[in-house]
């Protein structure tokens, strides 16, 4: 099963990044092997709106079944929850990096999204 | 002719200016038409009172896919640029509220199978006040997307000796669309930084279009001269100066108009008017009353 991860950079010991749209990469762990790869989401800081949806299709794309992030907005709540994508919380306080929060994850500390934990910031 | 109004920062004065900018003109005699293209919250009408006599639906196009043909290829998602589409597998997900209407969808789908509807996003209301024709856009409320709205507008107006359009705030996309096909803006500011900052960046925008400017002070025995600063490094002619007056915000309250209410003010619109036409002829514009058959 592969879980995306949003990160402040690429790597297994970076930061978490804590927004979802706008974060600066994901790192897409393989959950049995610990394989990682990391996709960069520079453009879609760029963009103006519907970045929410268009990370979700970034990580349905590379086969994502989990979601770690701080926030989901609506309209990426709504696209992950079609593709049957499950989403989970992190705790800034808790976890900080990338492998704090699968190891969390895998021990179902993790609290799970079932609704948009933020709202949407479409102008 | 047609000139827009647009700031910058909200609340500089734009709405004032125009409306009384278009009472003198029909006072004087001229064929002058308003747009009020501040289509989140018009409110030229207000001071105007117009009486109106039309009122047209404005749309946007709005994608629809038959999901039962959708081979996932995302060709959709990939051109949409407001992110309004998206694919997985043949699933297909539109965000009504994020799409422009423009259409890309449609014409690139390889199978065709994306068609589109009209779907109401506000209305467009017309009419006369106090001799001036007068059109105003209104978006539904909760509605977000400005510019195919203020698009619609300018398509239903007529063709008038003088057309003035009122912009809304701010630099985006709503303000292009309005002040696109003008042959000057005005730029009504106010002396502070926030007036400024604000300012500097419609001027930067208005660069890039190639489009004259000319600067309006408002409240001009406010604030400091860093706007004046501005304007003689930028070669912007400041076109009027509005002191701060009392009784103009009383009569702005009421919802009057000052060159009605305060005939010593007529004089200030009717050279900010003078000086308007000044600059238009310099940058090689036309005045209104060279383009013969055009007032009705």
């Amino acid at each position: 099963m592969k879980i995306a991860v949003t990160a402040q950079n690429p790597g297994w010991t970076e930061l978490l990044d804590t927004r979802f749209g706008r974060a600066a990469c994901f790192v897409i762990v393989d959950g049995e092997t610990k394989e990682w790869q990391a996709v960069e989401n520079r453009q879609n800081r760029q963009a103006t709106q519907g970045t929410g949806i268009q990370a979700a299709r970034t990580i349905i794309d590379q086969g994502a079944e989990v979601l770690i992030s701080g926030n989901v907005g609506p309209k990426a709540f709504r696209v992950l929850q079609a593709a049957s994508v499950r989403m989970f919380r992190t705790d800034p306080a808790v976890q900080k990096t990338v492998s704090d929060a699968v190891a969390a994850w895998e021990r179902g500390e993790l609290e799970e999204i079932k609704a948009a934990t933020v709202e949407g910031h479409s102008v | 002719m047609k000139i827009a109004f647009a700031s910058g920062k909200g609340g500089t004065g734009k709405t004032t200016v125009a409306v009384n900018v278009a009472y003198i003109l029909q006072q004087c005699g001229a064929d002058v038409q308003l747009l009020d293209c501040d289509v989140e919250e018009p409110n030229a009408h207000l001071f105007l009172q117009p009486r109106m006599d039309r009122s047209i639906p404005a749309t946007v196009k709005r994608p629809e896919a038959a999901e039962d043909r959708c081979t996932g290829c995302g060709v959709c998602a990939d051109y949409c640029e407001f992110n309004a589409i998206t694919v997985f597998k043949s699933t297909v997900i539109i965000f009504p509220e994020l799409c422009h209407g423009c259409g890309v969808c449609a014409w690139f789908c390889p199978e065709r199978i994306i068609t589109e509807t009209d779907r109401p996003i506000g209305v467009i209301e017309g009419g006369m006040a106090k001799g001036i024709r007068f059109l105003q856009g209104r978006l539904n409320i909760g509605e977000v997307i400005a510019p195919p709205m203020i698009r619609q507008v300018k398509e239903q107006a007529q063709a008038a000796a003088v057309t003035l359009i009122d912009c809304p705030p701010g630099n985006s996309c709503p303000l292009i669309e309005a002040v696109r096909d003008t042959d000057l803006v005005i730029l009504v500011s106010e002396p502070t930084p926030f007036g400024l900052y604000d300012l500097s960046l419609t001027v930067a925008s208005l660069k890039e279009l190639g489009l004259p400017a000319g600067v309006v002070v408002n409240r001009c025995d406010i604030g400091n001269d860093e706007l004046y600063l501005f304007c003689r490094q930028e070669n912007i002619p400041i076109l009027a100066e509005i002191p701060h007056d009392r009784r103009i915000a009383e009569s702005y309250s009421r919802g009057g108009l000052i060159s009605e209410e305060l005939p010593e003010y007529r004089e200030l619109f009717a050279s900010l008017w003078e000086n308007v036409l000044a600059l238009v002829m310099e940058k090689g514009g036309q005045p209104p009353t060279a383009r013969r058959g055009t007032a009705s």
